[in-house]
């Protein structure tokens, strides 16, 4: 048996000094994406930021593994090095550093630690060129400050342009949908799949179903109360749209305690049929 | 000597050098008397007076300096600076004096003027007596009131009507530190007359080391509907102490801009006025002051509307670390009858280590009703955000602090024209900031 892209087992995690994670178990396969949805306050973001290994966010038990290994103690830059990609929900505005300088800077520190040659200026522009397509990126955009007076919809491309530079392994997309009108959404989420692929792994974070229309994924699970509380394919988020994040109070701690169960199940079913 | 009385020290010495001054016009004479008289009533400054309240001025009064020496500055030494002089041409003063054998007014347009305030008064004294003699903005400033009176020489530059320079003007003052501790009091004057455009560099720096104290008195006159563009850098070394008094006039429809950039001195204060004296006069006043262990850097500037229809931008930005302090105190005045004036001022700081301090204090002083005025300033740290999301596309920690520290003083050196100029104070920038630790 392969070992899983991201292994995470009764994961309890803490932002600040608040537990919002409390036991999550998630195994993501190579080349397989998984969505995780859940109302606001479910602990989404808190998942994203801990694996991407934001300061101020603690795995207090549990564990989390990437292609095996233990990520607790790695710095954020050290899990970008090794492949983990975090899209931010809010890409930070940084004025004074060029967009372009910026990538540059950040393709060559992961290619330095892959032991692959660092591109020069000239190198480095072609192989921008080409990524810019994916996202509709303009040349103007590479000249600005980092991320500095963008829009909304800039913005997350911008976000999808540094994926397909940086060439994850995992690729954790936290609410790349909100704050863009359609047709943004097409163009990212078009980027988004243009880089599936079987052995990049992807964890698309959402609260909407909408962006699922667009990026299909293989599992959708759904976060309440910082735990799993269901697991199924991508009708799960279809029946969500439908009903809504209401029912889960309902449902409140039974969820939780068959949703273990009831993941494995769906899992062997999907891996079966 | 005497702590009770610096002033004495100065006139004494003023006194006693009255024949480096002979075969100066009497015009010249009488206002550098009246100029010491003047500093004399207004006292050597202590801390007592609000405007000396956040720099001691007890170091410089403990010290008997003495008018710098002439000291040779070679070739070499000049351009180890690195400064791209060749882009335009240069006047180079060393303790106050001109370097003919490191000045060149290659590339001047024949009809401008770029003299020593001597050349002037041998060819054309009438000129520069107004300027020479004027006291305003500065006439309670007890260091101005030294630059009047023991200034040795400057830089007189006449742009004339309708003449745009494609090249900047260099102006270059060096101190080159001898036994003793010496003064100097570099001057200049810029005249900008309707429909002129000029671009005007000035540069202070140290050759060798050793302290010294570097007085200036700059002025820059921006006639009806005329450009300049004028970037000061300070890079005088460690144990300097630098004074500076530079005057903006700005005219009718004229546009100045000044950019400041203080890397250098151990005490350095920037007094910076800019008389907005026509209708629809613009002017920015820009500013980066980077400070490391042991540096105070202290920056006033007064921006006074004068007239209806003016617009003023104003932006320091403050990079300090190790246990160094920077000030700034930013003065707006709107006189009544200066409506329709459009002020803006912000101060930002940018703190990289607990020893560091920033103070900033704005003041407005409106008294007209229809203008719009704002302000503010920032005393921070590196956001802990912006160094996750560089962090988390592999770049490193103290790389991610140095690129975002970078990105705040970029602001200002892309204000510099010149992208050999701009490329240079970048690297100054970079090697200050790299030579000392990062937060961690």
């Amino acid at each position: 048996m392969t070992t899983p892209m991201l292994e995470i087992r009764d994961l309890h995690a803490t932002a600040g000094e608040t537990l919002i994670l409390k036991g999550i178990d998630l195994v993501i396969q190579p080349g397989e994406v998984h969505a995780v949805m859940g109302p606001n306050g479910s602990g989404k973001s808190t998942l994203a930021n801990v694996l991407a290994g934001k300061p101020g966010y603690e795995i207090v038990s549990g564990s989390v593994r990437f292609e095996g290994r233990d990520l607790a103690g790695l710095a954020p830059e050290q899990r970008a090095r090794e492949g983990i990609f975090l899209a931010f929900q809010y890409p930070v505005e940084i004025p004074g550093v060029s967009n372009m300088y910026f990538l540059k800077q950040a393709v060559n520190a992961v290619r330095a630690h892959r032991g692959i040659e660092e591109l020069d200026a000239m190198e480095f522009l072609q192989l921008v060129r080409e990524k810019m397509k994916l996202v509709e990126m303009s040349d103007a955009l590479m000249q600005r400050s980092l991320n500095e007076g963008f829009s909304g919809g800039e913005k997350k491309r911008n976000e999808i342009l540094q994926m397909a530079l940086l060439d994850p392994k995992l690729a954790v997309l936290d609410e790349t949908d909100s704050g863009l009108d359609i047709d943004a959404l097409r163009v990212v989420a078009d980027g988004v799949n243009a880089l599936r692929s079987p052995t990049r792994s992807m964890l698309v974070i959402t609260h909407y179903q909408r962006l699922l229309d667009h990026i299909v994924p293989d599992f959708v699970h759904v976060l309440s109360g910082g735990r799993i509380v269901r697991s199924g394919n991508k009708g799960l988020a279809l029946e969500l749209e439908e009903k809504g994040y209401g029912w889960l109070q309902q449902a409140g701690e039974a969820g939780a305690q068959r949703a273990e169960g009831e993941r494995s199940s769906i899992r062997a079913e999907a891996t079966t049929g | 000597m005497s702590d009770a009385h610096p002033e004495r020290h100065w006139s004494e010495s003023f006194g006693a050098t009255a024949a480096s001054r002979a075969g100066e016009p009497a015009w010249l004479e009488a206002a550098r008397k009246s100029a010491i008289a003047r500093f004399v009533e207004l006292g050597f400054p202590t801390r007592s007076h609000e405007e000396w309240k956040y720099t001691n001025p007890a170091p410089i009064a403990k010290v008997a300096w003495t008018s710098a020496a002439t000291a040779p500055v070679s070739r070499a030494a000049l351009d180890a600076l690195g400064l791209p002089l060749t882009e335009g041409p240069h006047l180079v003063f060393v303790n106050g004096r001109l370097a003919m054998e490191l000045s060149s007014v290659a590339g001047l347009e024949p009809a401008a003027t770029l003299r020593s305030y001597r050349q002037m008064l041998a060819s054309e004294p009438a000129a520069i007596e107004t300027h020479l003699a004027r006291t305003e903005p500065f006439d309670d400033r007890a260091f101005a009131a030294l630059a009047r009176a023991f200034a040795t020489d400057g830089a007189f530059v006449r742009i004339p009507r309708d003449y745009v320079l494609e090249r900047p003007i260099w102006l270059v003052f060096l101190s080159a530190p001898g036994a003793e501790p010496g003064a100097s009091h570099p001057r200049f004057t810029v005249v900008a007359e309707p429909s002129s455009r000029a671009t005007i560099y000035e540069v202070h720096a140290t050759i060798g080391a050793g302290g010294h104290l570097a007085s200036a008195l700059t002025e820059i006159r921006v006639g009806e509907n005329a450009q300049v563009d004028h970037v000061k850098l300070q890079l005088e070394g460690e144990g300097a102490i630098h004074l500076g008094h530079g005057a903006l006039h700005i005219g009718r429809n004229a546009r100045a801009s000044s950019t400041l950039v203080s890397l250098g001195a151990s005490i350095a204060r920037h007094d910076i006025v800019a008389l907005l004296d026509g209708p629809g006069a613009e002017c920015v006043l820009e500013g980066l002051y980077v400070t490391s262990d042991g540096q105070h850097v202290d920056c006033r500037t007064t921006v006074d509307h004068r007239q209806p229809h003016g617009s003023s931008r104003e932006l320091f930005k403050g990079v300090l670390s190790g246990k160094s302090r920077g000030i700034f105190n930013g003065r707006v005045i709107v006189r009544p009858g200066a409506q329709k004036t459009d002020a803006q001022q912000k101060n930002e700081n940018l703190l990289l280590s607990l020893g560091a301090e920033a103070d900033s204090q704005p003041q407005l002083e409106i008294e007209a009703d229809d203008v719009k005025c704002s302000h503010g300033s920032t005393i921070g740290q590196l956001e802990e955000d912006a160094i996750f999301y560089l962090r988390s596309r592999g770049i490193g920690e103290a790389e991610a602090a140095a690129m975002l520290t970078r990105g705040f003083a970029a602001q200002i050196c892309d204000r510099v024209a010149s992208a050999a100029f701009r490329e240079h104070i970048e690297a100054l920038v970079l090697a200050r900031l790299f030579a000392r630790e990062l937060p961690a």
